[in-house]
């Protein structure tokens, strides 16, 4: 670390990063960088050169971030990484990332963390195919501020000619994205040229700046104080006396009693207090900091919810985005992805391919499949409402990530609201009998009331209760339960936790046709896992409730109607929810019946009272257009 | 907002991220500073008491003040501790190098601990700038069965959002601090009084910089006797922080191979 480093609380550190075509020299250039600012601590150095010499080169600079024995051996960089080090003027963290494009996943990983960039040209290879795909995606990422530098300027004759030719096709390049480097520079990362002020006595034509001359000249990127205030809901915590919600700010200030909108629906509420758990007390907190409030009214919260102020987000089913795809399968229209969108998760499809573009010739083409490494602009659909701001200035809601099973395959930007940009609401087929016509006809609208609970919690019996209720009320109803599902939809699957997650999934599929006909469908399956109920609630959207039928293990147990217990704890029953496997209670169920308090009769009607409220028809809860 | 508040809301965001993503969470506390200052900001982040189990792997061999200081505060600060003991020595790789081996019996409390408790997520303290194959960590590093670490093909992992979920017989490690330099902790010590281990002051010109095992973790010279010491002492040095740790410098790729079959 540098003692020059005067303010200890100071700014945070400048984040950079390093990026290019393969063995352009991007690690050479950071190894350097901190040999020259005496940042490499005791010891490196001698490192380095034994390191190099086992491997029979003279000095490779790049093993100082190339630490993995694969990147010393192959001689390039497999993963990002990061360091620190200080100039007179900042600190900063140097992120490197790989060039080769087997890797080009890691070096988005790093890039999205950058303020500022380097983007590193060999001078006797120019332009090179990575050096394009790094820089359209540094522009995609929005990290704009870039310095160019024209490496191993030391091995070519004449390096003035060839520096003015490969700044012009650089400069010309990163013009067709939009954007304008702060200065392109040549320099020798291996030989210390022009890193820092006084080495450029090897390049006597150049007169601009050094390139640590020119990163302390980018700008930081400033934190978004300003502006109407955005507050994705990452989590909600019950406390005895109340309830918190937590999340960080991403745009804005929120004071107590500022009165604030969530979305989506819009409903408005107020700060009650800023807790932190300890006694000092907070009434106002801004942009970047991870809170906790409580608000005045018990409104339906839950992760993934926005509370804003000012103008509000957009609300819709579908967006047009700009994707970039870092899955070896590629995509297709009509594939189904999970959709984060700041701390929302939702099950979307992809409606349209529009375009898929080149990044090397900057032009776009039909095309009916996104490679891995691909860029292209979608259409991308969901049941469930997106809640969303257009990607500029890169607020946390109007970008995210794609994934599929369970691993991120692809990052997106939010350009428009896909239904309000055609001017129309995209639905495939016109179906010709509409929801609110069902609706009309039933007296109701549809849905899923999805009961989860241990087994022996009763949830058959008062499913097939409500069954008979709502039947007689003259409503349209049916139950799904293992008894009609696992013997025929399910018979293939077991109780193994994908299966288990496999079941759930299709029953929620099911339960979504019968709801779309316009019935109130009652589920009765334990399960189990939050994140497959959760996957339900994706699939079924706004019509989904999910209702823990509560009972204590000790007491399913006493029941035991099926005799399952007695044969769990024998060992009969392998992967038994409650004794060998888990159940995960609901964290912020839409209804909870305690069946060991309330007799059936009292449970019935708490659970048509909440039919009655939801699925009235124009209630308040609107169905999903799609 | 300065430095240090960016990155602790970010660390809170993390840590909020892993309790809601993963089914059963735990924390590792080795007792060290780092993962003082990890409780500190678990107990902001969930607005009073840590509502996952924290685990230390006990060795047999951490230093008396070390457990005593564990002792205190593990009522002090409310934990639920599980101080499991690591399986013995014989029980690993003979191949490895002295250090690394006593090392290494870590990693193998840490899957003994993975598969009595059945966590899918530990939490672990680490530091991109301790050592270069940790700079190349995720903040949610997906894991094998066994706990191995496949650095080759890393998922990709920006804006904030993470690969949370590890297939059903693995886990996930999150790492909340892996932004964080040594001098930051040192620097968030001493704005928020956070204690740490006594170890960490110079006693009769010798001091602690990082803590591990009795025998295989060296003190450094020193004569830092306060956070202030300490802090200057780190702005006036080039030594790298584990110095003092045999098992890092036994060979060229000690700690890689450490890293890559589950150690933290
Ligand atoms: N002559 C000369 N060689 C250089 C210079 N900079 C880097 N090299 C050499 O170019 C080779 C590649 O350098 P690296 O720093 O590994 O390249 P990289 O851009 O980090 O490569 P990846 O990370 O794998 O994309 C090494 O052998 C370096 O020694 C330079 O300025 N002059
Ligand atoms: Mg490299």
């Amino acid at each position: 670390m540098n003692s020059t480093i005067e303010n200890q609380h100071g700014a945070r550190p400048y984040p950079i990063v390093i990026a290019g075509h393969v063995d352009h020299g991007k690690s050479t250039l950071v190894g350097r960088l901190l040999y020259e600012t005496a940042s490499l601590p005791d010891g490196k150095l001698e490192e380095l050169k034994r390191t190099s010499e086992k491997r029979g080169a003279d000095m490779e600079w790049a093993f100082a971030l190339d630490a993995l024995q694969m990147e010393r051996d192959q001689g390039i960089t497999l993963d990002t990484t990061r360091v620190w080090f200080a100039s007179d003027a900042r600190t900063y963290v140097i992120i490197d990332a790989p060039g080769h494009k087997e890797f080009l996943r890691n070096m988005i990983t790093g890039a999205a963390a950058a303020d500022g960039a380097v983007l590193v040209v060999d001078a006797v290879e120019g332009l090179s195919e990575q050096t394009r795909s790094h820089a359209y995606l540094l522009a995609l990422l929005g990290v704009r501020q870039v310095v160019v530098a024209v490496n191993k300027i030391d091995k070519v004759d004449g390096g003035e000619y060839r520096f003015a030719s490969v700044r012009d096709d650089v400069v010309d390049y990163l013009g067709g994205i939009g954007i304008e480097p702060h200065v392109v520079l040549p320099l020798s990362a291996k030989h210390g040229h022009n890193l820092v002020a006084d080495q450029t006595s090897a390049l006597p034509w150049w007169s601009g700046p050094s390139l640590l001359e020119a990163l302390d000249a980018l700008p930081v990127r400033p934190i978004q104080l300003e502006g109407d205030l955005r507050l994705p809901v990452q989590d909600l915590y019950r406390r005895p006396d109340k309830r918190l919600i937590v999340g960080r700010i991403e745009r804005g200030r929120v004071r107590v009693g500022d009165t604030l909108s969530v979305w989506p629906g819009g409903r408005s509420a107020k700060v009650v207090s800023l807790e932190t758990g300890s006694d000092d007390t907070r009434i106002a907190a801004a942009a970047g900091q991870s809170i906790a409030l409580t608000l005045d009214d018990e409104l339906f919260v839950e992760r993934g919810h926005v509370l804003a102020a000012g103008d509000p987000p957009v609300e819709g089913n579908a967006i047009r985005a700009r994707l970039f795809w870092l899955d070896r399968t590629p995509l297709r229209a009509g594939d189904t992805l999970t959709l984060r969108l700041a701390t929302a998760s939702h099950q979307v499809v992809v409606e349209r391919l529009d375009t898929v573009i080149d990044v090397q010739t900057l032009s776009e083409h039909d095309a009916d499949a996104v490679p891995n490494n691909g860029i292209a602009d979608v259409v991308l659909r969901s049941r469930s409402k997106l809640v969303f701001d257009l990607a500029e200035g890169g607020i946390a809601t109007g970008r995210g990530a794609l994934v599929r099973d369970d691993r991120i395959v692809g990052g997106f930007t939010v350009a428009q609201a896909a239904d309000v940009a055609d001017g129309r609401v995209l639905i495939p087929v016109d179906h010709s009998v509409g929801a609110g016509e069902r609706a009309a006809a039933n007296g109701h609208q549809g849905g899923v009331l999805w009961l989860t609970g241990l087994s022996g919690s009763g949830k058959s019996t008062l499913a097939m209760a409500l069954q008979r209720r709502l039947f007689d009320r003259g409503q349209q109803v049916y139950v799904l339960d293992g008894d009609n599902i696992r013997g025929g939809l399910n018979k293939d699957l077991g109780f193994s936790p994908d299966d288990r997650s496999e079941n759930i999934r299709r029953i929620a599929e099911a339960a979504r046709l019968f709801a779309d006909a316009g019935f109130i469908v009652v589920t009765a399956f334990i399960s189990p896992y939050r994140e497959d109920r959760h996957n339900a609630r994706a699939i079924i959207g706004d019509g989904f409730q999910e209702v823990f039928v509560k009972a204590g293990l000790d007491a399913c147990e006493s029941r035991d109607p099926k005799g399952l217990y007695v044969r769990a704890r024998s060992g009969e029953i392998p992967e038994f929810t409650g004794i060998t496997a888990p159940y995960e209670e609901p964290q912020d169920p839409d209804l909870t019946v305690d069946t060991e308090a309330l007799s059936l009769d009292a449970a019935l009607n708490v659970l048509i009272g909440q039919i009655d409220r939801v699925y009235a028809t124009g209630g308040d809860r609107e169905r999903a257009s799609g | 907002m300065n430095h240090l508040d960016a990155l602790e809301a970010e660390s809170i965001f993390i840590l909020r991220e892993a309790y809601h993503q993963l089914n059963k969470p735990a924390m590792l506390w080795s007792v060290g500073k780092d993962s003082n200052v990890m409780i500190w900001l678990a107990r902001k982040a969930f607005v009073g008491a840590i509502p996952f189990p924290v685990v230390h792997l006990d060795t047999g061999k951490e230093f008396a003040e070390t457990y005593a200081f564990r002792d205190r505060y593990v009522p002090e600060w409310g934990l639920d501790l599980i101080g499991d003991a690591c399986p013995p020595i014989e029980t690993v790789d003979p191949s490895l190098p002295p250090a690394s081996r006593f090392a290494a019996r870590k990693s193998r409390g840490l899957t003994q601990a993975l598969e009595r408790h059945g966590f899918d997520g530990i939490i672990a303290g680490i530091r991109r700038d301790e050592q270069s194959t940790r700079a190349k960590e995720r903040v949610f590093s997906p894991r094998g069965a066994d706990g191995v670490w496949d650095f080759r093909d890393q998922p990709p992992e920006f804006w904030h959002q993470f690969n949370a979920r590890a297939p059903r017989d693995a886990h996930v490690r999150v790492h909340p601090l892996l932004q964080w330099t040594e001098r930051d902790i040192w620097l968030y010590i001493q704005r928020e009084g956070i204690p740490v281990v006594p170890l960490y002051f110079a006693r009769d010109g010798k001091r602690f910089r990082s803590l591990g095992e009795e025998g295989i973790t060296h003190p450094i010279d020193s004569n830092a006797a306060t956070i202030d010491d300490i802090i200057a002492e780190l702005d006036a040095t080039t030594a790298p922080e584990r110095q003092g740790r045999a098992m890092d410098h036994e060979a060229e790729d000690a700690f890689e191979r450490l890293r890559e079959s589950g150690y933290m």
